[in-house]
């Protein structure tokens, strides 16, 4: 731990960034010492990408003032952050994958002979700069050969050698596993050895109580305190991202009121496709929630893809009420009743570049049809009213969904399907890369909607929140379904088990 | 902000491109603005223009709609000669005009038709899809015409290039009405929405239940029969079909006129109002170029010094440095 030497290295001072309807940063201070790692926390819009941003020179700052060193900085953009010394890491690596690991690192800089790239002198400095990080891989290879690990190690050495004094890092576990989580540490815990002040920014807070020294947390653009990670307590710091106390683990069940002696809503009876998923049955009731559990690359997506039909299916029938159902496309089953909000939410779930007005009422107006258009003002009273109701952070309804932040994104999703009002709601990851307190929302909102007696079937990594809705959980492993939990059943640990050693719980299934 | 406050800004670029092209035009041929009325219509320059322009006005309405969906139409160059060769022959051949009509639009459907299901359902890249008819559409063009410039001398199909309505040349009325047209059919339906969010993630719109495909293969059909009403216009000028020049290098005209309305090559939002005056915007400067009296070899590189212009000026990093215009959805 750090706190007692307390070199400072990074200021940020009364730090304020206005955007037309929003003020996302209003008089944030910051410090950062060397030799720490500090982790930054606060909601989705609270304003922690904005003050990177502002540090890294992505925005300009409205006011306040930023010192390196004692120096007061200004820097114009990353680039010119970057020669300052402070280098960044996005989430998403911002690397070439289709270049070699070498050529990444040294972009820009690499060894020259006669005007050409010196290959050889290339890869053997790209060994070195990796080496510091307990690296030996072959830098020959293309980037994109790797593990996103990897690759979220070798952005760190390039940021590393082209700023060496602060290091941002953007979510930089968000698509790890455990044991690359863990690698990734050990690489910090090095950099920090090393001198280097460290920015963390993860919502996920076990990771932060275990590698930051220090923390902030903002809210609604401003500082709420700054602490010292040893001696805080989890539900305090919660409190602090949020306001307003959570109660952590008082979520009820409720898993009760479900007839399930009655005819099924949903059926489906041998649905499968070989190589995406083997076949399965699945009957969902009114009322009830099926979570699915699984690794990534399991067959849960791929479960969800089939039962909208957004892939095609080889085997099996799907029935509703009793009666079969056709479903060859989105919008047979759409027809039918279904909603599916998709986890990669960039690709295929918004429309970045239209308004949430428009993307709340997309889903409702392709199923009307194309020539009976709502009329502008029942959709600015449809936005408007889901924008209140499921507090979606936005100025208005006209903003380009691009601009919101994950979240919120994620809410106007909810909306776009809600206004279909759906018997049967598919959600996949409906809380990935979102904070703690739109998480809580959603939660709550999937509880709703299925004690107004949908259907819903919610697919996610994070178990405890399976555990805290489900009234039964699925879990999926090697593109099959190899269990299924209910009641008392439904742990996390039992989850855990079925994901890690399958074969009994098979055998009781 | 209520919607014509919004339409007015979203064309004001335009608007004022083509004031200062008229202004430049007026300055060199002071006699440039005057009108005239004689045997039922009116004639002058700026009626030329309306005129003139009516091949690359109807290709930019299905254009605007193609590129909205972010796709490409190369081919409608090749369309214009196709049905314009087959007007031709279908009026020699002695059918009367409504079966030529019909014949000529009809193959315009078909070729938007045969782009549309390459792109949306064989699922090839537009530019590479309307590249094939293309190429291959002028030799179908001769084939029809086999191998000549074929003449007739029917005047009701004449009376579609060179004659008047409403005191206006008929290629004017009608590059007009379809202009309107087509603009109340996407906006007083969804479909401009639903094209809009196609064109901006087509799997997202699929997911969300838009039939991405009908809409794709509609929008190709658009495209195909607005280049053949502008093949049939071209045709009855001439009261000919030139199989090798009609349309020639038009679909250039037409997605730059696109582009010069502030439409996105990406897809996504729209404006079929700037799209055509685009189209008039390009036919001043040709018309200007002609009536200023620069020597023809200057011609192409004249138009393209002023195309050049018109689009810095559009540019959204002048915008951002706040010289001109705000842009639609960039607005500061």
């Amino acid at each position: 731990m750090t706190s007692g030497q307390a070199s400072t290295l990074l200021t940020a001072s009364g730090l304020t960034k206005t955007f037309p309807g929003t003020r996302a940063l209003d008089g944030v201070d910051f410090e950062l010492h060397a030799g720490e790692v500090h982790a930054l926390l606060g909601e989705n819009g609270a304003g922690k990408s904005t003050l990177i941003k502002c540090l890294t020179g992505a925005y300009r700052r409205d006011a306040g003032d930023i010192r390196l060193d004692g120096a007061s900085i200004d820097p114009h953009n990353t680039l010119d952050a970057q020669s300052l010394g402070i280098g960044t890491v996005y989430q998403e690596v911002n690397l070439l994958p289709n270049l070699t690991v070498a050529e990444n690192l040294l972009l820009g800089r690499q060894p020259r002979r006669f005007g050409f790239i010196a290959r050889k002198a290339m890869n053997g400095e790209g060994r070195e700069m990796l080496s510091r990080y307990g690296l030996d891989i072959d830098v020959a290879r293309n980037l994109d050969t790797y593990s996103v690990a990897i690759q979220q190690i070798v952005a760190i050495a390039r940021a590393v050698s082209l700023s060496g004094k602060v290091l941002i890092l953007d979510e930089p576990t968000a698509s790890l596993d455990r044991d690359e989580v863990r690698m990734l540490f050990d690489v910090i815990r090095g950099l920090r050895r090393e001198g280097l002040g460290i920015v963390f920014i993860s919502h996920f807070l076990d990771q932060v109580f275990e590698i930051s020294d220090r923390l902030t947390v903002l809210r609604n653009g401003r500082l709420v305190g700054v602490r010292d990670v040893a001696g805080l307590d989890r539900l305090q710091l919660v409190n602090m991202m949020l306001g307003r106390e959570l109660a952590e683990e008082t979520r009820d069940h409720g898993r009760t009121g479900i007839d399930y002696a009655a005819e099924p809503r949903i059926r489906f009876s041998g649905t499968g496709r070989s190589g995406a998923i083997a076949p399965f049955d699945l009957d969902v009731h009114r009322g009830e929630v099926v979570g699915v559990a699984g690794l990534l690359g399991s067959g849960r997506t791929e479960t969800a893809e089939l039962m909208f039909a957004a892939a095609p299916k080889d085997s099996g029938s799907v029935t509703k009420n009793g009666k079969v159902l056709r479903l060859a496309s989105p919008r047979d089953a759409i027809a039918a009743g279904f909603g599916f909000s998709p986890e990669d939410r960039k690709t295929s779930g918004i429309i970045a570049d239209m308004s949430v007005r428009e993307n709340i009422v997309l889903a409702l107006q392709a199923r009307i049809g194309w020539s009976r258009r709502i009329p502008r003002r029942r959709q600015r009273e449809m936005a408007d009213d889901y924008i209140r109701r499921l507090d979606i952070r936005t100025p208005d309804a006209e903003k380009p969904i691009g601009q919101l932040s994950g979240g919120n994104q994620q809410k106007v999703l909810l909306a776009r399907w809600l206004a279909t009002n759906p018997e049967f709601l598919i959600l996949d990851e409906p809380t990935r890369g979102i904070d703690v307190g739109a998480h809580a929302e959603i939660i709550r909102m999937i509880e709703e909607l299925c004690a107004n007696g949908m259907s819903l079937l919610v697919i996610s990594s994070e178990l405890d929140e399976l555990v805290a809705y489900s009234h039964r959980v699925i879990v999926v492993r090697d593109r099959a379904h190899v269990a299924a939990l209910v009641g008392q059943d439904i742990t996390t640990d039992r989850i855990v088990s079925a994901i890690a050693r399958p074969t009994n719980l098979e055998a009781a299934q | 902000m209520n919607g014509t406050m919004r339409f007015l800004r979203r064309v004001a670029p335009q608007i004022a491109t083509l004031a200062v092209v008229l202004l430049l035009i007026g300055f060199v041929f002071p006699g440039f603005f005057d009108l005239s009325f004689a045997n039922g219509r009116l004639y002058g320059s700026p009626i030329d223009i309306l005129n003139r322009g009516a091949p690359v006005a109807l290709l930019a309405i299905g254009m605007t709609l193609v590129i909205a969906t972010g796709g490409i139409d190369l081919s409608v160059g090749a369309v214009m000669a196709i049905c314009g060769a087959i007007a031709a022959s279908a009026i020699t051949a002695g059918y009367g005009l409504p079966a030529t009509l019909l014949m000529a639009l009809g193959a315009g459907l078909a070729c938007g038709l045969w782009n549309g299901v390459l792109v949306a359902v064989v699922g090839i890249q537009p530019i590479v899809a309307t590249l094939i008819l293309m190429v291959a559409g002028r030799g179908i063009a001769q084939l029809v015409t086999e191998g000549t410039i074929l003449t007739f001398t029917n005047d009701g199909l004449a009376f579609l290039g060179s004659g008047n309505l409403l005191g206006l040349p008929t290629p004017v009325v009608i590059w007009l009405s379809m202009g309107a047209l087509v603009t109340l059919l996407v906006r007083r339906t969804a479909l401009g929405m639903l094209i809009e969010a196609v064109g901006v993630n087509r799997r997202a719109s699929m997911l969300a239940g838009v039939n991405a495909r009908l809409l794709l293969v509609t929008v190709y059909m658009v495209s195909g029969l607005c280049a053949a009403m502008a093949g049939i216009i071209v045709a009855a000028d001439i009261r000919g079909a030139d199989a090798n020049n009609a349309g020639l290098f038009l679909e250039l005209d037409a997605i730059l006129a696109v582009v010069i309305g502030g439409n996105s090559l990406l897809g996504g939002g729209f404006s079929l109002v700037a799209s055509l005056i685009g189209a008039i915007i390009i036919q001043s400067v040709n018309t200007g170029i002609l009536v200023a009296g620069f020597p023809p070899e200057f011609n192409l590189v004249i138009k393209a010094v002023i195309v050049l212009v018109i689009l810095v000026v559009q540019s959204p990093a002048i915008h951002g440095a706040g010289v001109l215009f705000s842009f639609a959805r960039r607005s500061p």
